[in-house]
Parts: structure tokens; C-alpha cells; sequence
């Protein structure tokens, strides 16, 4: 999706990083990363550390930064929006109406990129600074302590001991439900298929009228 | 005994270390780990110093030993331990993320791609970025 993206808009100085939140490294994002072939960074994140960084709770979740560093658009659903749950939970086909739903909100996203890309501050879809700070979700305690139980789990996986990484990921679940980012994680290092099985599913019935991509509504 | 320290995104294997009532380090061990240092004016890392309350000073140094625990607690930075492996896991205190977020400064970092090549982000200063986030789960 970002490549094609990047070869049109690299020579006005766009550049997409990608960053993989895989536990299991290279094994786990390596097939995925030769299958897309990109030409823009991609770094592997086993630690989750630029999503703690950035706040990022989810994949795809995207952040705008300037030419000097400075965050236009904080951490945000990038592209994605809910109809994805429309889709058959065993063989997921998607229907027309939902499809077309993906497909518009992907290219509202890409459109609205070319935009900044184009017009630098002065696009619509570069925050103000005063309704970027206004959309960071500021961390609390609860927060930073489910990032250190992350942490623990994620550190006690690489050392060995994967079952004993079980209660720290399910303590950093506990104090920031939001984050599928640990649920999805911890289901994936426990078995590869369970990420997206029917407990994932049942996670995002649970959900009900919230939204699982909470998308902003100017794009 | 001998523990694994998880200190912000740095891990320091084999701290010589007591646990009784807090987590006590050699003062060496206690500045490699967390970077402060005892001052006249209280733990200090650069030019940010956390004084010590007077009347709490034993909670903090004592018998030749730092409690990082003590430390960590005044600054407020969670800490999650696993006995069982002897790992203790500091974050970052939720005042500094709050801070740093809503500097709107973007924080650098440095991750390898599949190769190995270390990569981070202030190296592309001067391109409007979109940093993404993906997962093969």
C-alpha cells in the first residue's frame, strides 16, 4: 500500500517508515517484508517501542511529522476503518457494500496525504498545533504501567520463557483494554493463528457500537 | 544476587543487587543502570536533580547502597518485577510521556531492518514522514 505511494510522492520529499510490532522479530515480519519488496525503510520493533513513543494502540496506526520534526497528525487509525467487520469471520470473503467502504476511506487517507505532501502546512489535513496537542490521548499511569508489564512479558519471551510471559501481557491488557496492539501480540506469541481466530473476533463483537479503528473524522 | 534490569529501552544483565524493601544497587551499578548520581542536592542526572525528603534519606542510601525502587517511585516511573526470572522492568514515568507527547516534538529511535541496518528517525529530517505501524499478526 505504501509503496506505490512512496515511488509517487518521493520526489517531493516523502518518505514512509514502516515499523513491524513483532515479539518474534525477523522470523514473524521477514515472508511479509519480501512479499512487498519495499524501498522505504521498514525496521522490525520488537519491543513495541515506537508505539509507546507515538502512542500507537493498533495496526495500521499512522503519524505525521514534518520537515523538522514536528508531529502535524498524532497517532491515528491510517487508512483503515471498521468495515472490516463486516467480513465473514471463517472465510473471509467482505461484502461489495463493505469493500467499498475499505476502499474509500484508504483513498480518503492517500488523497489527504498527497495533500500535506503538496501543501505543507497550509493543507486542511495538517494539524494546528493547538488540535494536534488537543488529539494526543495523553498517557496515564495506568498506561506507562501496562507498558512496563508489555515489556517484562516481551523481555521473559526473548530469554526463554514464553509461559511465564502470559500474566505480564494479560496485566498490560487489563490496564489499557484499547490497546490491540497487546492483546493481538500476546495471542500471536502464544499461537500464530489466534491473532485473527475466534477470540480476535469475539474481542471485536465485545466492542459493539465503539469503533475498533477510532478513524478522525476530517479525513 | 545477580538481576536482569529492564531500564527504559536499555537492558543491564547481571546487576548485583538487594531486594528487601525496595531494590538496592552499588552506586556504580545504580548510575550505569539509571544514570543518576547522589548530589549535595539529591539524585541527579545532568542537570536535573530529584532532591532527597530529609526525614525519608534512609529509604534512599543506606549501608553503602542506592534503592533505585525509592528513586523510581519519587519520580514516578512504574516498575513490574518477575521474581522468578530476577528481572525488574522500570518504564518511563507517565508525567515525561505526557510531556513528550504533547511537545509535539517528534521522539527519535533506532531500529533495525531485516538486515540488521540500524535506522532512526532524525536521520530523515527534511522529508514529511509518515511513520506507519504494522504487524504480521
Amino acid at each position: 500500500m505504501w509503496q506505490a505511494l512512496y515511488t509517487e510522492l518521493a520526489p517531493k520529499g516523502f518518505l514512509p517508515i514502516a515499523v513491524a510490532f513483532d515479539s518474534a522479530g525477523n522470523a514473524a515480519a521477514e515472508p511479509w517484508i519480501k512479499a512487498a519488496n519495499p524501498t522505504y525503510p521498514c525496521v522490525i520493533d520488537r519491543r513495541h517501542i515506537v508505539a509507546e513513543l507515538f502512542d500507537m494502540v493498533n495496526v495500521p496506526n499512522a503519524v505525521w511529522i514534518d520537515e523538522h520534526g514536528k508531529i502535524v497528525r498524532p497517532s491515528e487509525p491510517a487508512g483503515s476503518s471498521d468495515a472490516f467487520r463486516k467480513m465473514d469471520h471463517t472465510n473471509f470473503s467482505i461484502p461489495p457494500d463493505a469493500l467499498a467502504e475499505l476502499q474509500a476511506k484508504r483513498n480518503a487517507y492517500l488523497n489527504a496525504i498527497r495533500d500535506w505532501v503538496d501543501k505543507g502546512p497550509a493543507s486542511k489535513f495538517a494539524l494546528s498545533e493547538k488540535e494536534a496537542v488537543r488529539r494526543v490521548h495523553t498517557p496515564s499511569d495506568d498506561h506507562v504501567r501496562a507498558a512496563a508489564n508489555f515489556r517484562l512479558g516481551e523481555y521473559l519471551v526473548e530469554i526463554g520463557h514464553p509461559q511465564d510471559a502470559q500474566k505480564y501481557f494479560e496485566e498490560a491488557k487489563r490496564l489499557r483494554p484499547e490497546s490491540w496492539n497487546y492483546k493481538r501480540q500476546a495471542w500471536a506469541l502464544e499461537d500464530p493463528m489466534k491473532a485473527g481466530g475466534p477470540e480476535f473476533w469475539a474481542a471485536v463483537d465485545a466492542l459493539g457500537d465503539k469503533k475498533y479503528y477510532p478513524t478522525s473524522d476530517d479525513i | 544476587m545477580a538481576i536482569d534490569i529492564i531500564y527504559g529501552e536499555d537492558v543491564i544483565k547481571g546487576v548485583d543487587a538487594e531486594a528487601k524493601n525496595g531494590l538496592w544497587l552499588k552506586p556504580g551499578d545504580f548510575k550505569r543502570v539509571s544514570g543518576f548520581e547522589l548530589k549535595p542536592e539529591g539524585f541527579c542526572k545532568g542537570e536535573q536533580c530529584y532532591p532527597i525528603p530529609p526525614a525519608r534519606k534512609a529509604e534512599f542510601e543506606n549501608g553503602g547502597r542506592y534503592n533505585l525502587r525509592a528513586l523510581t517511585e519519587l519520580i514516578g516511573q512504574p516498575m513490574v518485577a518477575d521474581e522468578a526470572h530476577q528481572v525488574w522492568c522500570f518504564g518511563e514515568a507517565s508525567a515525561n510521556r505526557r510531556r513528550a507527547l504533547t511537545s509535539l516534538e517528534a521522539p527519535d529511535f533506532s531500529l533495525p531492518d531485516l538486515e540488521g541496518k540500524m535506522h532512526s528517525l532524525s536521520e530523515h529530517r527534511g522529508k514529511k514522514i509518515l511513520l506507519v505501524s504494522w504487524a504480521s499478526w
